[in-house]
C-alpha cells in the first residue's frame, strides 16, 4: 500500500533531513526489530537506552523529547522561578519591616507584588506540579514514555519563553503592576496605559497554553500507557491526583485564557468587554478570573495531596488507609472547586442570597479534605514510621494546611469575609494553604524522588536543618499576618503609617520571612551539593511500593526494558506473580505498549516519535507571535507563517521512520 | 482606631460575635486534629528502610479504623453545617439593621481620595466634603457607593464590613456607630500607585455636635478676614488650583479633586497622608509627588511669602 514512505522527496524534506533526522540514530532502515526478553539481557538494556536517549550536542539538547529530560528541565525552571518569586517577596518584606519606609517606592512595590503573585501562581505552582508529573507519572505507571513527547517538549519551551518574557519586561522596568489578578478597569487601557499589563496578559497566554497541553498529555498518558494489569483502581494515589488535576486544568484554564484575551483586545484593538461606559462589565472579569482562580488553588493543592499519599505510604510501611475514599475525595474536591469562585467576590454588590450558596459550597469542600486527613492519620497510627526528611516535610502539612483550611472556613462566611477580605488575614490564609498544602509536600517529594533521577540521596542533616528553619520561619512570618488583618491592615499596600500600630507584627513577619528564606536556601544548597556528593542510592533507597522504584536510579532512557505486569496496588511490596513483565516489545526503536483505559489490558503496540528540534522552533515561532501581538494586532497574521512552517515540519513524515514503523508492523 | 476586634457599631459587633464563635470552633478542631496526628505519629513504632511493609490492609478491611474515620467525618460535617448556619444567621442580623431616619451619604471613590456628598430632601441642604465622614452616634447611615475610575473598597473595620465601589455599578453599605470616636478606614481593593495612601476617617459624634458640624459644612467659605488671607485667596483663584478644586462661595468650582470649602476643619491632608497643619500643607502644595508619588496633584512653586498667604487662607477655611 502507499504510505507516507512513498511520498516524493521534496526540498523541504531534504532540508529537514539535514537538520534533524540524522541527529539521533544510525539508520536501522527496515531491519527486523530486536525484541526484549523477560528478564531482559544487558545488551537489550543498552539497546533500549540508546534508542530512547536524547541526542548529544546543542542541537540535541534543543531536540530533546525524553520525558525525564523535559521533566527535569521543567522542574528546575519552575524552581528557578520559585527562587525569583521568593526574592521578590523578601524585598517586599524588607520594605514593610518599618512604617513609612523609603526602601522601595510605590511603583516598584506594585510591580514586586504583582510579579511575586504572578510568578508563584503561574510560573511556579501550577507548572511545577505538572513538571513533577511529567517526570514521575510514566515511571509510576510502568510506561516507557509520556504520551505526545514532542508536544511535551513544545509545552516546556512555550512555558519557558513566557516566563522569560515576563522577567525580561520586569528587568526593563515595564513589569506588570496591577496585581496577579489584574482587576479591570485598573488594568484596562484607560488606567494602565503602556505595555505593562499586556506583558502580564500575554504571559497568561503562554503559561495556560503550556498547562492545557500538559493536561492533555498527562490524561492521555494515564489513560492509555499504563502497564498491563494496572487497572484504574490499582493506580497509585499520586497518579490519581494528577489525573484529577489535569481534568481540572482542562476546565479551569479556558476561562482565564478567554478573560486575558478579552483584556488584550480591550487594550489593543478597542473592544469593550470590560468597559461599563460602553456596555461592558467590570465584574465580568472577576467572574471569569475566579472561575479559573479558585480551581487553580485546588489544582496546586491536589498534587500536594498526591505527594502526601505517596510519601506517607512508603514511610509508614503500609498502603494508605481507605483507597476508595481517598480517590473519591480527590474527585469530589475537583467538582466542588468549580462551585465556589464567588467567595472571592463577597464584597461586590452581588445578590446576598446567592452568596449564601457559595458559603455553603466553600465550607462543604472541607469535607473531602477532612476525609483524606483522617485517612492519613489512620495510616500513620497503624503504620511503622521510617523517620526521614521527606516524611518530615510532608507531615508539616498537618499543622500548616490544617490552620490554613480552618481560616478558609472563616473566609467562606460572607459576614466574616466582609471584614477580613483583602486584608493581611487573607495573605496569611493563602500562604498557609499554598505553602502548607503544596510547597512543603513538594519539597518532601523532591527529596523523596531525588535519588531516582540522580542516583544519590540528599543529605539528611541539611534536610532536617532546612525543614526546621523553614517551618519555624514560615510560622513566624505568616501567623502574625492574621493579626495584622484583624487590626485592619489591607493587602497590597506599599507602606503604612506609624500611627497604625502595625510595625511590631510587621517586623516580626519580616524576621520570620528571612528565617524561612534561610531554610529554603539550605534546601537548594542541599539539592545542588547532593547531586555529586550525596550518598549513592541504588534503585530503591526507601523501600517503596510503586513501580518507579523497580527500575534503576537514574532510570534507563526507556524507563523499563521489560514493561512490568501489575497484579495489585503495591506491585513492589506484593509477592511477584506470573507474568511479571511483558516480552516482545522492540528495544532498538521507540515502541510502547498501549493499554485499555479502564482495565489496562494490552491493546496495541505504538511507535513513538524521535527527537526533533521542531517543537523548539515551533515554540520560538509561537513566542514571536505572542510577543509581537503585544505591539501590533498584525503580528497574529504574519506570526502565523513561521508557526505554520514549524508545525508542518514537526509533523512531516520521514522516510526512515516510516520504513522503521512498517518493519515493526510486519515483525513476528 | 482601625480594628475588627474592637467594634464601635452594631454591624461590626455582629461580625465580631461570629468571629468569636468561629475562632472557638476552629481552635477546638485544630487542637483535636493536631492531637490525633501527634498521637498517631508518637504511638506508631519506628521502622527502617527494610522493614517489610504491612500489607494486611490489601487483604481485608480495617473496620475499626473505618468506624473512626467515618465518625470524625460525620462530626466535621455536622460542625460545618453549624458554621454555615451561624454565618447565615449573622447575615440575617446584618440585613435587619433598622434604617428609619437614616443619614444618606453618597461616596464616590477616586484615585486616591474619597468624595462625600451628604444628601438631603431639600437640595439647598446638600453639601460636599472629602476624606472625613462625620456621622451622628446612634443613627443609621446608608452609604451609596460609586466609583469614578477603578474599583475601590470602603472599609472601616471598627464599624462594618467592607464594600466594593465598582465603576458602572451602585452599591450600598449600611452601618450605625454606637460609640463616639474617630475610626480610621482605608481603601481595601488595590487601586493603583497610591492604594496605600487612600485612607479616610469616620468621626462619630453626638447628634448635637454632628448637627452643628453639618450646619457649618453647609455654609460657603468664610470671606478672608485679613490682608494675608485675601492675598492667599487671590493666589488660589488666579492659579491652576481652581481647575480641580471647589471652594464654596468663590469662583473655584472644580470637581476633580477634593472639595476644599472647609479644609481647615479636617484632621488630615491628601486622604490621610499628612496631618493638617501649616507646614505639612505648604510642603504638600509645593511637592505633592514626594509625599504621595503618583498623585494627580501637580506641585506649585510659590515664593515663601505667597505660600504663607495661601496656607493661611486655606487653614482659615473652617
Amino acid at each position: 500500500m502507499s504510505g507516507p514512505a512513498e511520498l516524493p522527496p521534496t526540498a523541504l524534506q531534504a532540508a529537514f533531513d539535514r537538520a534533524s533526522a540524522d541527529l539521533a540514530f544510525p539508520a536501522p532502515d527496515d531491519r527486523p526489530p530486536v525484541l526484549n526478553d523477560v528478564p531482559p539481557s544487558a545488551e537489550q538494556e543498552s539497546l533500549l537506552d540508546r534508542s530512547w536517549r536524547d541526542p548529544p550536542g546543542l542541537l540535541g539538547a534543543l531536540s530533546a523529547i525524553n520525558h525525564k529530560t523535559i521533566g527535569r528541565r521543567f522542574v528546575l525552571t519552575a524552581l528557578g522561578f520559585f527562587i525569583a518569586g521568593g526574592l521578590l517577596a523578601a524585598l517586599m518584606r524588607l520594605q514593610l519591616a518599618r512604617p513609612d519606609s523609603q526602601l522601595v517606592g510605590p511603583d516598584l512595590y506594585n510591580q514586586l507584588f504583582t510579579m511575586h503573585g504572578t510568578t508563584m501562581m503561574f510560573l511556579f505552582a501550577v507548572p511545577v506540579m505538572q513538571a513533577m508529573a511529567v517526570l514521575l507519572v510514566p515511571l509510576m505507571i510502568g510506561a516507557r514514555s509520556i504520551a505526545f513527547p514532542r508536544m511535551n517538549a513544545y509545552a516546556y519551551w512555550v512555558y519557558l519563553f513566557g516566563g522569560l518574557m515576563l522577567y525580561g519586561a520586569f528587568l526593563l522596568n515595564i513589569g506588570p503592576d496591577t496585581g496577579w489578578f489584574a482587576y479591570v478597569p485598573l488594568s484596562g487601557p484607560e488606567h494602565s496605559p503602556g505595555k505593562r499589563v499586556d506583558f502580564w496578559a500575554q504571559m497568561i497566554t503562554f503559561t495556560e497554553l503550556s498547562a492545557l497541553l500538559e493536561a492533555v498529555i498527562l490524561i492521555t498518558t494515564v489513560f492509555k500507557l499504563r502497564a498491563p494489569g494496572m487497572t484504574l483502581n490499582r493506580m497509585p494515589l499520586y497518579v490519581w491526583a494528577m489525573l484529577v488535576t489535569s481534568f481540572m486544568v482542562m476546565f479551569a484554564m479556558p476561562a482565564v485564557m478567554f478573560a486575558s484575551t478579552a483584556l488584550i483586545t480591550d487594550r489593543l484593538v478597542g473592544t469593550h468587554f470590560y468597559n461599563p461606559r460602553e456596555g461592558g462589565d467590570a465584574l465580568l472579569w472577576q467572574h471569569l478570573f475566579w472561575f479559573f482562580g479558585h480551581p487553580e488553588v485546588y489544582l496546586i493543592f491536589i498534587p500536594g495531596l498526591g505527594f502526601l499519599s505517596a510519601v506517607i505510604a512508603t514511610f509508614a510501611r503500609r498502603p494508605v488507609f481507605g483507597y476508595p475514599a481517598m480517590v473519591l475525595s480527590l474527585i469530589a474536591t475537583a467538582f466542588l472547586a468549580f462551585g465556589l469562585w464567588v467567595h472571592h467576590m463577597f464584597a461586590t454588590p452581588l445578590p446576598e442570597l446567592g452568596k449564601s450558596f457559595f458559603t455553603a459550597m466553600s465550607m462543604l469542600i472541607a469535607v473531602p479534605t477532612a476525609v483524606q486527613i483522617f485517612c492519613w492519620i489512620a495510616t500513620l497510627a497503624t503504620g511503622r514510621l521510617h523517620w526521614k526528611t521527606p516524611l518530615l516535610f510532608v507531615l508539616a502539612f498537618f499543622a500548616v494546611l490544617l490552620l490554613g483550611g480552618l481560616s478558609g472556613l472563616m473566609l467562606a462566611s460572607v459576614p466574616l469575609d466582609l471584614q477580613v477580605h483583602d486584608s493581611y488575614f487573607v495573605v496569611a490564609h493563602l500562604h498557609y494553604v499554598l505553602i502548607g498544602g503544596a510547597v512543603f509536600p513538594l519539597i518532601g517529594a523532591v527529596i523523596y524522588w531525588y535519588p531516582k533521577f540522580t542516583g544519590r540521596l540528599m543529605s539528611e542533616r541539611l534536610g532536617r536543618w532546612s525543614f526546621w528553619l523553614a517551618f519555624v520561619g514560615f510560622n513566624l512570618a505568616f501567623f502574625p499576618m492574621h493579626h495584622l488583618g484583624l487590626h485592619g491592615m489591607p493587602r497590597r499596600v506599599y507602606t503604612y503609617p506609624a500611627e497604625s500600630g502595625w510595625q511590631a507584627l510587621n517586623l516580626l513577619a519580616t524576621g520570620g520571612a528571612l528565617v524561612l528564606a534561610a531554610g529554603m536556601a539550605l534546601f537548594f544548597i542541599n539539592l545542588w551539593r547532593s547531586r555529586r556528593h550525596g550518598e549513592p542510592a541504588g534503585a530503591d533507597p526507601w523501600g517503596g511500593g510503586t513501580l518507579e522504584w523497580a527500575t534503576a536510579s537514574p532510570p534507563n532512557a526507556g524507563n523499563f526494558c521489560a514493561v512490568p505486569v501489575v497484579h495489585g496496588r503495591e506491585p513492589l511490596w506484593q509477592a511477584a506473580t506470573e507474568p511479571v513483565a511483558v516480552a516482545g516489545l522492540a528495544v532498538d526503536r521507540r515502541e510502547v505498549l498501549v493499554s485499555t483505559t479502564l482495565e489496562a489490558h494490552p491493546d496495541h503496540r505504538l511507535s513513538f516519535p524521535v527527537p526533533t528540534p521542531w517543537p523548539f522552533a515551533g515554540a520560538l515561532a509561537t513566542a514571536a507571535l505572542f510577543i509581537g501581538s503585544i505591539f501590533t494586532p498584525w503580528a497574529v497574521v504574519w506570526g502565523m507563517v513561521p508557526v505554520a512552517i514549524a508545525l508542518t515540519l514537526w509533523f512531516w513524515p520521514r522516510r526512515r521512520k516510516t520504513a522503521e514503523d512498517l518493519a515493526l508492523e510486519t515483525a513476528p | 482606631m482601625q480594628d475588627v476586634l474592637h467594634s464601635a457599631g452594631v454591624q461590626a459587633g455582629h461580625i465580631l460575635d461570629l468571629w468569636r464563635l468561629m475562632l472557638g470552633v476552629c481552635a477546638v478542631v485544630f487542637a483535636a486534629v493536631l492531637l490525633a496526628f501527634l498521637w498517631a505519629v508518637l504511638r506508631a513504632p519506628r521502622a527502617g528502610r527494610d522493614t517489610s511493609p504491612d500489607l494486611s490492609a490489601l487483604q481485608h478491611n480495617e473496620p475499626r479504623l473505618l468506624r473512626r474515620v467515618a465518625w470524625a467525618t460525620a462530626l466535621s460535617t455536622l460542625l460545618l453545617f453549624g458554621l454555615v448556619g451561624a454565618s447565615v444567621w449573622t447575615d440575617r442580623a446584618l440585613a435587619q439593621l433598622p434604617l428609619h431616619g437614616a443619614l444618606h451619604v453618597r461616596v464616590t471613590a477616586h484615585q486616591w481620595w474619597w468624595d462625600l456628598q451628604y444628601d438631603d430632601a431639600e437640595p439647598s441642604r446638600i453639601f460636599t466634603t472629602a476624606n472625613e465622614l462625620h456621622v451622628p452616634v446612634g443613627r443609621p447611615v446608608i452609604l451609596t457607593l460609586l466609583s469614578d475610575d477603578v474599583i475601590h473598597s470602603f472599609w472601616v473595620p471598627s464599624l462594618a464590613g467592607k464594600k466594593d465601589l465598582i465603576p458602572g455599578r451602585t452599591a450600598q453599605l449600611q452601618f450605625r456607630a454606637d460609640r463616639a470616636g474617630t475610626y480610621r478606614g482605608q481603601c481595601a481593593e488595590f487601586c493603583g500607585a497610591q492604594h496605600a495612601r487612600m485612607a479616610f476617617r469616620v468621626i462619630a459624634e453626638e447628634p448635637a455636635a454632628y448637627e452643628a458640624w453639618a450646619a457649618r459644612q453647609r455654609q460657603p467659605a468664610a470671606p478672608p478676614a485679613d490682608a494675608l488671607r485675601q492675598r492667599g485667596q487671590q493666589l488660589f483663584l488666579a492659579g491652576t488650583c481652581v481647575m480641580c478644586h471647589n471652594v464654596g462661595g468663590t469662583d473655584a468650582t472644580g470637581r476633580r479633586a477634593p472639595d476644599l470649602t472647609h479644609l481647615g476643619s479636617r484632621q488630615t491632608l491628601a486622604a490621610g497622608t499628612l496631618p493638617n497643619a501649616p507646614e505639612p500643607l505648604a510642603a504638600w502644595i509645593r511637592d505633592p509627588q514626594s509625599h504621595k508619588p503618583g498623585t494627580n496633584m501637580p506641585g506649585h512653586d510659590y515664593s515663601p511669602e505667597d505660600m504663607q498667604a495661601l496656607v493661611a487662607w486655606l487653614r482659615g477655611l473652617e
